[in-house]
């Protein structure tokens, strides 16, 4: 099974070479695109599957055995997100083509996507940290791809702070990981915790900043975040759907690694001041704005605080709160930017001041926005409300007062900007509005069926939170334990040597 | 590690920032040049002291060749995020013929008009 570790890697990658002979074809592009995404997810889900009944797998490519070779390992954490990012991309993928923006009528869009698929997988699956930077640079280029795909003015404007600050972030990553192999002469994460435990405090702190620096700026954290608000709302729906749903959290996924797995237990006081820095700074960057898409950008930034708080709490309960939040927040941001671009098919415009009252135009549309807004929130039953009382209880028992009382009116900010998009959209008289009838609308049937469909995912992560918690607290034991990662990937290395 | 290697880290890396910190993107374009290759020169000063080739059969102390798969790694992706960026920055040109990086335009909407409302002492 540990064999077939490397296919939703794979599979996208073919994905795109295919895609890239049938850019004469559109029709063939897209059935290429969304086969292979169906194929990238199934495997996915036979992944997460057998890693919870055997536990961490882990393979070493390239004919070398595991200290060398390229090691993909999936643990619980790694199969969940990689999972959970397909489902994303197929998603979203569907409501592009149902879209038929100028975006994907692009025949570079559908390899462009592929290789991002594949560089997310890469991302959750890598073994040690350079493979997990080359993981990163593939997924960065192709989103700077797609971001400035239509060569417009203010997307290239925005594209090139996009571009120059990930490509500065990548040249961080690449001085930790040197530093960190200078210091450990190791780049395997099975390794690593023992070695990095060995070295003196000073070198230990220095390794950590750098890393976190390189991870906080793709995670956009508070003081590095300044790029994502000016550069996502510029990019078409569809690609900011998947940017503020899944790279942003590849940048987590990094952060809770690092510092569970490599780094447990330091920094703590930093970590809490940029948790409860991120909630406040993010929402009311939202509040000020005046334009739906803008408003849910800040939003991201706002929630990743939620994550880093989870992480500055440290242990299993925390720990586990914090994979259920990542896990609730991707299919929610996804579908807030789902619908503002169906939004913005009905209306042209996002912005408040221009357009109202789209729910007398429709109530199913104005339902699809408010399920996932106020599961942003955290209201109960939805699931933001499962992943807050997590992290907030595992804030209580750790007696951190402070950034509990942050997280919570970080909360009501975010229920009143939401608000802030609802009465200003959906709310009052209709504007701005084609003259039609009342319950006709003119986007494509695909975009609110996928749409539906990641609204519905989210309700269900609400609805079976019992056993997806449950799996979420297997996943942080796993974790926080620290002999099961490296037993699972010295396995198969010692069956390949003998 | 040899203090000549040290010493031309420490300007290609400082260059490499001055010129980041430009408006223009040619500027910006050199300097990630720089700041990249002091960052490659950084993964083979730390890769471990210097030695013959690492090729299996051949006599003395080798050098650790793993440090240099990183760096010839991280030089190709280099070379790929110039090229992506200077065809940004040629596009640019195209476009309005120069290669500023302008400012967000919708956050200094924002930012005046809440200027203007503190001016007029009124919160709409």
């Amino acid at each position: 099974m540990s064999r077939f570790l490397a296919l939703p890697i794979l599979i996208p990658l073919a994905g795109a070479v295919l895609t890239l002979f049938a850019v004469r074809h559109r029709a063939l592009q897209r059935a290429i695109a969304v086969v292979a995404s169906v194929a990238t997810l199934a495997m996915s889900v036979a992944v997460l599957v057998q890693v919870d009944i055997d536990g961490t797998l882990a393979t070493a490519t390239g004919g070398w055995s595991a200290p060398i070779a390229i090691n993909l390992v999936a643990d619980r954490f790694a199969a969940l997100m990689l999972v959970i990012g397909a489902t994303m991309l197929l998603a979203v993928l569907i409501y592009a083509i149902g879209q038929r923006s100028s975006d994907e009528g692009s025949v570079w869009y559908h390899p462009a996507y592929m290789v991002l698929m594949a560089g997310v997988s890469a991302a959750f699956l890598a073994g040690d940290l350079f493979n997990f930077f080359v993981a990163v640079e593939i997924l960065l280029m192709s989103s700077y791809v797609l971001i400035t795909l239509e060569g417009a003015d203010d997307q290239i404007r925005s594209g090139t702070t996009y571009i120059v600050l990930n490509v500065l972030e990548s040249i961080v990553l690449v001085m930790g990981v040197a530093l960190v192999f200078a210091a450990t002469g190791t780049l395997n994460m099975a390794e690593l915790p023992e070695r990095l435990a060995a070295l003196p405090i000073g070198v230990r702190t220095g390794l950590n900043l750098l890393l976190l620096i390189a991870f906080g700026l793709k995670a956009a954290v508070f003081p590095l975040f300044s790029w994502l608000p000016d550069s996502y709302p510029a990019a078409p729906s569809p690609v900011t759907a998947v940017f503020a749903g899944l790279l942003t959290k590849v940048g987590v996924y990094a952060i809770v690694r690092t510092e569970t797995m490599l780094f447990p237990g330091s920094l703590r006081p930093l970590l809490f001041t940029i948790a409860g820095l991120t909630m406040i700074i993010g929402v009311l960057g939202a509040i000020a704005q005046s334009d739906m898409k803008r408003i849910l950008s800040f939003h991201i930034v706002s929630q990743i605080g939620y994550m880093i708080m989870g992480v500055a709490l440290g242990g299993v309960a925390a720990i586990a709160a914090t994979i259920f939040f990542i896990l609730h927040q991707i299919p929610i941001k996804t579908s807030l930017f789902l619908v503002e671009g169906v939004v913005t098919a009905e209306a042209g415009s996002s912005s408040l001041g221009e357009v109202g009252g789209l729910a007398r135009r429709s109530g199913p549309l104005a339902l699809l926005f408010l399920l996932p807004a106020l599961s942003l929130a955290g209201l109960p039953p939805l699931s933001g409300f499962i992943g807050k009382v997590g992290l907030v209880e595992s804030g209580l028992d750790q007696e951190q007062w402070a950034i509990v009382v942050v997280a919570l009116v970080g909360s009501v900010l975010t229920l009143v900007s939401m608000l802030k998009i609802w009465t200003g959209l959906f709310w009052g008289e209709q504007q701005g509005l084609a003259a039609e009838r009342d319950g006709v609308l003119r986007h494509h049937p695909l975009m609110s069926t996928a749409t539906g469909a990641v609204v519905v995912l989210g309700l269900v992560i609400a609805f079976a939170g019992g056993p997806i918690y449950r799996y979420c607290e297997r996943a942080a034991q796993s974790i926080t334990d620290p002999t099961s990662y490296p037993a699972a990937v010295d396995g198969p290395a010692e069956e390949a040597a003998s | 590690v040899s203090l000549a290697l040290a010493a031309l880290i420490f300007v290609l890396g400082s260059v490499g920032v001055y010129l980041m910190l430009h408006r223009s993107l040619t500027r910006i374009i050199l300097g990630v040049g720089m700041l990249g290759n002091a960052v490659n020169l950084l993964i083979v000063a730390v890769g471990g002291p210097p030695g013959t080739a690492p090729i299996v059969g051949r006599e003395g102390t080798m050098a650790d060749p793993v440090p240099q798969a990183l760096v010839l790694t991280a030089i190709v992706i280099g070379f790929g995020v110039t090229s992506m960026l200077l065809a940004v920055a040629y596009r640019s040109w195209t476009i309005d013929g120069n290669d500023e990086v302008e400012d967000d335009i919708h956050d200094r909407q924002i930012a005046t008009e809440h200027d203007h409302e503190h001016e007029n002492g009124s919160d709409r």
